[in-house]
């Protein structure tokens, strides 16, 4: 293995700067939340990378129970962004302005 | 050497998909590059000696989630391109200046901590004796089994959520079509 665990740290914050600004950009819920995933992902190289560092196992199980809750966070949004469609006939994020006074 | 030409393959291919990701202005188009994205992020984890972590983001990642998420795109029809104007002035512009920043501060962190070129990388296959799979289970199983339980708990939880949330009641639906003004087709 000659390839640095840094460069592993890099991309994963690239990659989490990205869905960030996604998140802050975009309007359409669903492309926030897949900027979400991509965060979430992000996360998860970081935790193997470091896991792989320390040559120790902890950061993939951690990395591993991050992705069961990612599928949990996955299927409860969804539903939420699938209710907030059925009221509001949109997906756009600005539209749910129910609070706005 | 082969880890070295696999990441430098993967690794644009990686910011590339994810870039395009965030710009793209049809929502299928923008699901399917994220499955780029994580079947690379798959190829990394196997790099990186984690092979039960390369399959499992394949199944559930690639597999599972963006299933999911094709699923209620096709399902709410909303693969119609949206109009991108922006309605914060400069909200664009500030978002990418904090993303720099945010590149450069964890680039610094980074740096400090493990230094960009370090050559030596320690070796994993102690750690990986008798496979991956096994090794993981032996710490997932001793270390982490109430953990592991609880995700049960979390994953029902869940389940009842979202189906709290599918539910079609038809009295608020009625209800609420007329109060947006659109007749229930």
């Amino acid at each position: 293995m000659r390839t640095p665990i840094s460069y592993f740290l890099l991309v994963s914050a690239l990659l989490f700067t990205i869905g960030t600004v996604g998140v802050l950009v975009r309007r359409n819920a669903l492309i926030i939340f897949m900027s979400i995933e991509l965060q979430l992902n992000a996360v998860n190289l970081a935790l193997v990378a470091f896991s792989r560092q320390n040559g120790n196992l902890t950061g993939q199980v951690l990395a591993f129970f991050s992705m069961v809750v990612a599928a949990a966070e996955v299927v409860v949004g969804l539903a939420i962004i699938v209710s907030l469609y059925r009221k509001r006939r949109s997906a756009d994020v600005d539209d749910a302005s129910l609070l706005k006074g | 050497m082969a880890d070295w030409y696999a990441f430098w393959l993967i690794a644009p291919i990686s910011i590339l998909s994810a870039g395009a990701m965030v710009l793209a202005r049809n929502a299928v188009h923008a699901a399917l590059l994220l499955i780029v994205n994580f079947f690379t992020l798959a190829v990394f984890f196997l790099i990186l000696g984690s092979s039960f972590l390369f399959v499992v983001q394949i199944i559930v990642y690639a597999g599972a989630i963006m299933v999911l998420f094709l699923f209620v795109i096709m399902l709410l029809g909303v693969d119609r391109p949206v109009p991108l104007t922006e309605r914060i002035r400069g909200q664009r512009w500030i978002a990418t200046v904090l993303g720099l920043a945010l590149v450069l501060e964890i680039g610094l962190a980074v740096r400090l901590g493990l230094g960009l070129s370090t050559g030596k990388v320690p070796d994993f296959s102690r750690v990986n004796a008798g496979g991956n799979v096994r090794a993981l289970a032996r710490v997932l199983f001793n270390s982490y089994f109430f953990p592991f339980e609880v995700t049960s708990i979390l994953l029902t939880v869940a389940a009842i959520g979202a189906m709290l949330h599918g539910r079609r009641n038809i009295a608020e639906e009625e209800t609420v079509d007329t109060a947006v003004g659109e007749t229930a087709t």
